[in-house]
């Protein structure tokens, strides 16, 4: 005669439960909107990943409505070309703000102390949204979309991915920027700055091997805050 | 094209083909030279300029 296992009893029957338990587990309030930072991050290189937040916010509402609007609009009225502009500038701060977020976390070795998933989706973020821009260049739908266009064919086609991505190819492109490039970079920058609060800003080196300070901090674990950063 | 749409496009002239720089196989538009120029110094300025209030929070200055 055999015996049905027990199930091992949880506080919740339910799978909204132990999803609620394993997401409070894993980011507690005190983690996810925390009201003080080390002090080591009072730095201008945060400045930048939060600069580039920022402009993404407006690339993602000017977006909005130029795909709203159309070509016609933003080629032919003033407020279409004004927001079109808007749209491109704030793709140049995004870039910038972010190349230089990215420069000062390689030269700090972002990924210590268990952090590697906050450096891979904070590199890929940037990997991403290269086709996410190119897309944008070749959907303007005027002589330099067909130039880029063109240029960008012959590379593609020499890595033998231009059947699959053809960037001649309006719909296809059109698809590519206003839909799933776009939300892969606003998964990645969300799941980016989730790890961030997760893990903690990374220390600097001389914080983590300073040799009177105690052990270097476990992997994952954030310093206890010394200072606020308003 | 209104009179302040021609003044505001006074400013740059964009109207002719791109400058580039071209030395050996380097072969960049200079809009793109400067930008990543400006990268550098912003890099730069980004890592030696003290961060407002820093040195206060780390209880080194008034």
């Amino acid at each position: 005669m055999s015996t049905t296992p027990t199930p091992t009893p949880t506080p919740h029957g339910s799978w909204t439960g132990r999803v609620r338990e394993a997401a409070v587990s894993a980011l507690p309030p005190e983690k996810l909107l925390p009201d003080g930072q080390p002090t080591y991050v009072a730095s201008w290189i945060y400045v930048f990943g939060v600069a580039s937040i920022a402009s993404l916010v407006v690339i993602i509402a000017s977006g909005s409505i130029l795909s709203l609007k159309g070509p016609a609009w933003w080629h032919y009225t003033g407020v279409g070309q004004f927001f079109n502009s808007v749209h491109l500038w704030a793709v140049e701060l995004f870039f910038f703000a972010m190349v230089v977020h990215l420069w000062g976390k390689y030269w700090m070795a972002a990924w210590r102390g268990g952090r590697t998933r906050v450096w891979v989706t904070g590199a890929i973020t940037f990997l991403v949204a290269v086709p996410t821009a190119l897309t944008g260049y070749v959907s303007q739908q005027n002589f330099d979309a067909q130039w880029i266009a063109t240029q960008a064919k012959d590379g593609l086609n020499s890595v033998g991915v231009g059947a699959f991505f053809n960037v001649t190819n309006f719909g296809q492109m059109y698809s590519y920027h206003v839909l799933l490039l776009p939300l892969a970079v606003v998964g990645l920058v969300t799941a980016h700055v989730l790890l961030v609060r997760r893990h903690g800003v990374v220390p600097p080196f001389a914080l983590e091997s300073r040799p009177t300070g105690g052990p270097p901090e476990p992997a994952g674990e954030q310093p206890p805050p010394v200072g606020a950063v308003s | 094209m209104s009179p302040t749409t021609t003044v505001i496009g006074a400013v740059f002239n964009l109207n002719h083909p791109a400058h580039v720089v071209h030395w050996h196989f380097f072969q960049m538009s200079v809009s793109n030279v400067v930008v990543i120029g400006l990268m550098f110094l912003v890099f730069a300025l980004a890592i030696a300029l003290p961060f407002p209030g820093a040195t206060r929070r780390r209880g080194g200055g008034s």
